[in-house]
Parts: structure tokens; C-alpha cells; sequence
């Protein structure tokens, strides 16, 4: 077995990552674990913008997009993080810029910006122009210049090394902290020990626990699954935002900077209907109200197409030259994908699963939560992998490019300054053996099952029980089918026995986390018998924030049980209030 | 360009009874060939074929992964993202380089077996997987990042939007490798820089912020450099994101021209 030895490493090289490793890289000896190679990471597939109040077109200041991302997630942000998050958010902008990010530019020469849903003027009075984008390409433009940046600085990159394992120890004082990873290289099939002083998850989330996913196929939720295995809770599980405009029966996203540039919802009357569910700011609503509205709509028999299964998006009356200019990408893939010309013909979309709100519990240092109250030394996190709860229980759009971003350079500039001062703990003996012995018993597998059909079966009922609409008999009904699924888990069996670019083992690895996170999600949504952003219960259809205004946070504990499941535990941490007192979400 | 306000829409609009998109999806069957390779198992490459019942929107990747995932899970082959962004899964597909996400199967001509093999000039790793360490060694050694030693502004540089719009086509590449892959040139000889890397110089060489056009030029003058590409447009045809690459690489060819002058 190899061992390597870095002051910091960090898994994942999407933007998070690479910010991290931007900073990290020129304090002390970093390096970057990546299942893919960095420029093939999530990140690149984010389209509209990324929010800053530079104010560089209209009247905007970073206290009213604090207010914006707050009542965006429907209060159930932590008001420090959105603070440190909207104000750090003009320099992140600034960075990329001078790091050689070509954005939009404004006739003036300077940063061009435009609407994006919930980013309104003064609290709520008007949409605001307050996103920074590249055409509709701006994850694309991002992911490139951090890499762009990291081959300037000569950051280490390990490219398709999975990280399996994270290796926690007991220092002398008793406390548990990280002493390094355990990973695997997609190449020759070796497993290999990275010994670190910090160690920063960055990779990302896991959004094909779904069927009708945004995400891509390696989202897979790698990172959480292994914290959890860990003893690290999981914070906010149940809120997942489903973006309201997938091409309908693909998922794949078609950006909110399509609304933003005046784009429009219609059902199969032609109308607007969103000038019934959000008076105010209509199509630019937040993504969790605007994707229970197109659901609304088809449930309520308005739906568009031969099965009335989808609603349009028409964006007819623009400018056929403004499309071109401002959507590129996307009206290429309507074309590419559904055959459809949207400058002539209205779009099929449908709400397609995006983003995970929660994830490993952090603080605005990007520490990891032990519990409720104490941080890990040594151990960092993120982005979408984290949960700073700087989104709550609902994302705003371009907030997650923005918290890469801000949260990513916390995580590098923190984890560096601790291992700077950190001495490296002693990695024990056996502790590769818990990855050696996982993927022993897949390869040497010989039940019946197959990977492709429990996955398939498990996002068919994530898409049918768990999507935007909720009740306590879907979630049950959810939860059953894990529970058999994870049963059927023990008796499956891969084809590909061979060490080299062996993808048939890792699918079954990722199928395990896939799994695991989809109960975590499942239980923690059956606990929470309210609806506030992304987690909507029919059953419990208002907030209710005497009961529920706290954070989520679930435990694997073997000896525990939580809604009758076993294995797990519950417990909560308080939301963290600065200046804002919770108000009825309306727009 | 002035700013573009977008009209207030109708409330409500007469839609075409036939708008968005398809009525019911068709299957149909397709027979797929696909060129394995697996060095652990035999030194020699051969073709396995496979026939498979799909849909009206899949697309060569959907066919791939209904093979990996119901007939042969020991098929390799790299993707991510689905959707054309991320560049996992370039290969040659019908003989032509593509990525197998963006390539819908209603398109090709399915009365024949469609082939799928990995892309050329790159050492097969195993099936459709290559080792794509030597194209991110040109790539890194063009200097693929912004050079500006002068003073920092406070707030962003300033670039105009036709400034901005000179290197706008090249900022699209996604390193998918297709282009550089699909070059004749590139094939017989593993030291040229490839099509790739002199778009990804030319998207700095142009950008009005960036001082170290001349330093880049300099690489690309070298005998290995954009000298040897003789305008085949393969790269061009290539390109899954539409980059005029043999423009783009002729611009390059002008700034060395003009820069000796």
C-alpha cells in the first residue's frame, strides 16, 4: 500500500475544491483527490450567474441580498453565513475577474448583471439586476478559471482517485481528528493512504439518489455517505431543491437566467400562471415555489403534451439576437435534445432534481460539526457537500456558484493556517482495512442482483415519494423501499473483476452511499411535519415555526432508532439568528 | 449594444395545438458494435457486438450504459455530466469523433451497426478509456492562464464588449479532446500541440487583459507548434461546442506572422 503525505488535502476539484486548493497550494504542501479530472466536475454544468451587489448596473447593496438568501430559505438560514456570504460575495467576483474569468461586460467595460428568481431591490420591492454571469455558461467559465489557476500555481492534482474512507483518530487530548483518507485509483485498482494534517470534503452532492436529475451521473453523494459512516452528522437532509426547468423527461437544466432575460411559464391555456401563485415578481419567484406551481399545474389537469405531464417555457417573444447573445448553451440543448426551436416554439419543461441544501454541518470557517455545538480540528468542508446553511431549506439561484466561491477560499485559507500549526497524527495500522474489505466483498459478490436495477429502483421511487409534493404515507412509503433495497444491496453481483478502470465496482461503492443518503433524507423528511422551502408535506402544508424552526441533524448510531428506523439518530442544532425576525414568505 | 428590456408578455397566449415537442416516443433497435480492449485480460483489441431496443431521445450514451448495465457491466468508458459540458465522453462514433451524450440515435443511420471506438492518437487505456495525460501536457504548456503583472485595480479590469467578444468563441472549449484527436497530424506525430491547446492559447493571446501573448506566440512558433497544422478542419467538424478551431489556429499563425514583422 502507498502512503502519501500532504499538509492538506482535498477531495473533490470542483469549484469549491479548487478555490480551496488556490489558497491552500501557495501556504503549504497541498493535494487535490478527484473521482474525474477537475475540468469534468459539476461546477461546469452551472449556467445563469453568480450574485454579487457590486451594484455595477442598478442601485444594490450586499444587506439586501442578506435579506434575499434569508427569506429565500425560508428562514431556516443561518444569518452569520448568509452575512459572511453576501458581503465576501463582491470580492469573489472581483477574484475570478483579476483570476481572468470573461464575463459579460456592460457598455462601460465593467461587469454586466442580470435578474435572477428572489434577488429583489430592498427587500422584496422589484426584481434586481444583481447576477454576474458569462452568457449561459458561467459554471463553465468558473471551472475553467480555477483550473486555469490552480495550473499556475502548480497545485497537485491526484486525477481519478475516488476517496472511500475518511481515517479519524483519538489525539492525546482524546479528540477525534482526521489523521488522513483512504483512496482508490481508477487506474491500476490500487488503494492508496494520503496522510494530512486537514483534510476539506469538497465533493459536491447527490442528486442521483433521483431519477429526474440536473445532476450528473457521478453526483453521487461520496462525501456525505463517508463523513456519515464516520460519526459526522448530517444536517438539513430533507431539503432538496427541485429546479423548475428541466427538459421535460431529461432533467437536464435549462438555466432561471432564461426567465431572468424575460422568458415565461405558460400551461396548456397559454397562460401565465404564475401571476396567480406570486403576484409580485411572477416567473422570478424562488425556484421551490415556482417548481410546486408547474407541479400544481399539472396535477390540476393543465399540464402541456401528450400525457399533460410538463408546462412551457416560451421564450417566442425575444429577440431571436438576444437569445443567441445571452442563452446560447441552452437553446442548444432544447434543439439538441427534444428537437424543439425556441425561438419559434415554447420549450416542455418540468422540475428536475438539483441540489442537496444539506449536507455536513459547517461554520462560516468551514469547520466540521462533531454535534450541535463542537467543531473537528483539522476537518473542513465546502459547498454543496456542506451545510454552512447559508441556503436554509431553499437555494437561491447563483447562490451555490457563489458559495463555492466564498466558502471554498474559507475552507483553503483555514485548513492551511491549522495545518501550518498541526502536527500529522500517526495513521493506524489497519486503517485501509474497512475499504479493503468493502471492495472484497463486492468483487467476490455472487448474490443475483444487479447494481443498475437497485439504483433504477431506487430513483424511481425517490421521483415518484419524495419529489416536491410530500406526505407521511409517500415518505413511509419511501423508507420501505430502501429498507428492501438495502437488503438486496448484500446479494448483488458485478461483472468486471479486474483491477484496471474498474467502473463496475465504484458503481456498486456509489450505489452503497446512494442509498444510504437516500434514508437519511427520507427519515429526516418524516420527521419534519411542516413545509418550509424545498420540503413541502400536504399533510403539514404551513411552516410551523414553533416546532420546526431548527436545524435537522441525524446521526448513524446502530444502537439508535428514529421513526421507527434503526440505525439512526436524531437530534437538532439552532438556527442562528442576526438582525432578521422570521416574516410570512410572500412575493 | 444597448440593453435589451424584454416586452411585457401577454398574460395569456393562443399556443399551437402542436407546441413542444413530440407525441408518443417510438422504439426502435439498434445494433451497436463496440471496439474492446482490456490489457489485463489480452493484448489484442476485437469488436463485440450488441443489439438493443431504445428510444426516440436516448442517445449513444443511453445505449452504452444499457449495455453496461444490463448486458456486460465490464464495458468501460468515462462520462459525467450527459449533456455536453463536462467532456467526459468523447469517442469516435460511426467513425467521426463525438461525444456519445450529444449524439441522439434517431440521427445516425440506424440501418446499419453503428461502431464506437475511442478516440485515435491517445494510448488506449481499456474499451473506450485513453490516456488523456499527454493532451492535458500540451495543454498545461501552452500557459493556459491570465497574465497581467501591472498594477491591481481596486474593482474589475475594464474590457469592452467588443474586447470581451474577440476571444468569446474559444472560451467555449470544454477539453473534450475531440478536436485534437480527430487531427491527422496529432496521429502521426504525439509532439504536436494539437488543436486544443492553440485554442485554449488563442483565448488568451486575444484577451485585451492578458500581457503574455508574446511569451505564448513564442511556444507555438516552435517546430511542434501551430506550423504543422495543414488545415484539414477534422478539428473543426470535430468540435462538439462549434469553436472554429482552423480560424482559430490561422488567427495564431497571424499574430506570429505579424509579431515578426
Amino acid at each position: 500500500m502507498q502512503v502519501h503525505k500532504y499538509d492538506v488535502v482535498i477531495i473533490g476539484a470542483g469549484g469549491a475544491g479548487m478555490r480551496a486548493a488556490i489558497e491552500a497550494g501557495q501556504r503549504v504542501r497541498t493535494a487535490v483527490l478527484t473521482k474525474l479530472y477537475p475540468t469534468r466536475s459539476h461546477t461546469g454544468a452551472a449556467q445563469g450567474g453568480m450574485c454579487a451587489a457590486l451594484a455595477n448596473v442598478e442601485e444594490d447593496n450586499w444587506e439586501w441580498h442578506t435579506f434575499d438568501t434569508i427569506k429565500g430559505g425560508d428562514y431556516l438560514v443561518d444569518q452569520d453565513s448568509a452575512e459572511v456570504m453576501a458581503k465576501e460575495a463582491i470580492d469573489a467576483v472581483l477574484d475570478l475577474e483579476k483570476m481572468g474569468l470573461p464575463f459579460n461586460r456592460t457598455p462601460e467595460g465593467r461587469i454586466d448583471q442580470r435578474r435572477f428568481g428572489g434577488h429583489t431591490r430592498d427587500h422584496g420591492k422589484a426584481p434586481v439586476r444583481r447576477a454576474c454571469y458569462a452568457a449561459d455558461r458561467t459554471g463553465h467559465m468558473i471551472l475553467q478559471t480555477l483550473y486555469q489557476n490552480c495550473v499556475k500555481h502548480n497545485v497537485e492534482f491526484y486525477n481519478e482517485y475516488y476517496v472511500l474512507d475518511l481515517i479519524m483518530v483519538e489525539d492525546e487530548e482524546g479528540q477525534r481528528r482526521p489523521a488522513g483518507v483512504v483512496s482508490y485509483d481508477l487506474a491500476t485498482g490500487d488503494v492508496h493512504v494520503f496522510q494530512a494534517k486537514s483534510v476539506i470534503f469538497a465533493s459536491g452532492g447527490c442528486g442521483k439518489i433521483f431519477k429526474t436529475t440536473s445532476n450528473a451521473h457521478t453526483l453521487t453523494g461520496d462525501g456525505m455517505a463517508i463523513a456519515w459512516r464516520r460519526g459526522i452528522p448530517l444536517e438539513d437532509m430533507e431539503f432538496v431543491q427541485f429546479h423548475p426547468t428541466g427538459l421535460a423527461g431529461l432533467g437536464i437544466l435549462v438555466s432561471e437566467a432564461a426567465r431572468g432575460e424575460g422568458g415565461i411559464l405558460r400551461n396548456s391555456d397559454g397562460e401565465r400562471f404564475m401571476e396567480r401563485y406570486a403576484p409580485t415578481i411572477k416567473d422570478l419567484a424562488p425556484r421551490d415555489i415556482v417548481a410546486r406551481s408547474m407541479a400544481n399545474e399539472v396535477r390540476e389537469g393543465r399540464g402541456c403534451g401528450p400525457n399533460k405531464d410538463y408546462v412551457l417555457l416560451d421564450l417566442t417573444h425575444l429577440e431571436p439576437a438576444h437569445i443567441d447573445e445571452k442563452l446560447p448553451d441552452i437553446t442548444e440543448f432544447a434543439r439538441t435534445y427534444l428537437g424543439v426551436e425556441p425561438y419559434t416554439e415554447p420549450v416542455p419543461v418540468f422540475p428536475t432534481a438539483h441540489y442537496a441544501m444539506g449536507g455536513i454541518p459547517t461554520n462560516i470557517k468551514a469547520e466540521v460539526h462533531s454535534d450541535s455545538e463542537k467543531t473537528i480540528p483539522g476537518l473542513y468542508a465546502a459547498g454543496e457537500v456542506a451545510c454552512v446553511s447559508v441556503h436554509g431549506s431553499n437555494r437561491l439561484g447563483t447562490n451555490s456558484l457563489l458559495d463555492i466561491n466564498v466558502f471554498g477560499k474559507r475552507a483553503g485559507i483555514y485548513a492551511a493556517e491549522y495545518a501550518a500549526g498541526a502536527d500529522f497524527l500517526p495513521i493506524p495500522e489497519d486503517a485501509a482495512d474497512d475499504t479493503l474489505n468493502l471492495l472484497n466483498r463486492i468483487r467476490k459478490g455472487e448474490g443475483s442482483e444487479k447494481v443498475g436495477q437497485l439504483r433504477k429502483e431506487l430513483q424511481d421511487v425517490m421521483d415518484a415519494d419524495m419529489q416536491v409534493f410530500r406526505t407521511e404515507e409517500t415518505i413511509h412509503n419511501a423508507v420501505r423501499k430502501i429498507v428492501e433495497l438495502e437488503e438486496r444491496y448484500k446479494n448483488i453481483q458485478i461483472q468486471d473483476k479486474g483491477k484496471r478502470f474498474n467502473l463496475d465496482l465504484l458503481e456498486a461503492v456509489e450505489l452503497g452511499f446512494l442509498l444510504e443518503l437516500a434514508k437519511v433524507m427520507s427519515v429526516a423528511a418524516l420527521h419534519r411535519k411542516e413545509s418550509r422551502g424545498g420540503h413541502f408535506r400536504e399533510d403539514y402544508p404551513d411552516r410551523d415555526d414553533a416546532n420546526f424552526m431548527k436545524h435537522s441533524m441525524v446521526y448513524r448510531d446502530d444502537s439508535a432508532e428514529m421513526e421507527g428506523i434503526k440505525g439512526l439518530r436524531f437530534d437538532t442544532k439552532p438556527v442562528t439568528f442576526t438582525r432578521y425576525e422570521p416574516m410570512e414568505r410572500k412575493y | 449594444m444597448a440593453d435589451f428590456e424584454a416586452r411585457e408578455p401577454e398574460s395569456k397566449v393562443q399556443l399551437a395545438s402542436e407546441s413542444g415537442g413530440a407525441g408518443a416516443i417510438p422504439t426502435f433497435d439498434v445494433t451497436v458494435q463496440v471496439r474492446r480492449y482490456n490489457p489485463e485480460v489480452s493484448s489484442e483489441a476485437h469488436w463485440d457486438e450488441f443489439k438493443l431496443t431504445m428510444y426516440g431521445t436516448d442517445r449513444v450514451l443511453d445505449a452504452l450504459h444499457k449495455i453496461k448495465w444490463e448486458l456486460d457491466g465490464s464495458l468501460s468508458f468515462r462520462r459525467s455530466c450527459a449533456h455536453g459540458i463536462c467532456g467526459s465522453d468523447a469517442m469516435r462514433i460511426n467513425g467521426r469523433n463525438r461525444l456519445a451524450c450529444k449524439t441522439l440515435l434517431k440521427d445516425l443511420d440506424l440501418t446499419k451497426p453503428i461502431t464506437i471506438e475511442p478516440i485515435k492518437g491517445l494510448p488506449c487505456e481499456k474499451d473506450l478509456i485513453v490516456d488523456m495525460e499527454p493532451f492535458f501536457q500540451a495543454y498545461r504548456e501552452i500557459m493556459p492562464f491570465l497574465v497581467n503583472d501591472t498594477h491591481e485595480p481596486e474593482r474589475e479590469r475594464l474590457q469592452s464588449q467588443e474586447e470581451r467578444a474577440r476571444f468569446d468563441d474559444t472560451t467555449k472549449c470544454i477539453l473534450c479532446a475531440a478536436c485534437t484527436s480527430s487531427c491527422p497530424i496529432f496521429w502521426t506525430d504525439g509532439q504536436y500541440f494539437g488543436p486544443s491547446a492553440i485554442v485554449n492559447a488563442h483565448r488568451f493571446i486575444f484577451d485585451s487583459r492578458d500581457d503574455a501573448g508574446d511569451m505564448r506566440l513564442e511556444i507555438l512558433n516552435d517546430k511542434e507548434g501551430v506550423w504543422r497544422c495543414r488545415t484539414t478542419f477534422n478539428c473543426t467538424e470535430a468540435c462538439p461546442r462549434g469553436i472554429e478551431i482552423t480560424k482559430a489556429i490561422a488567427e495564431v499563425k497571424q499574430a506570429i506572422l505579424a509579431r515578426s514583422l
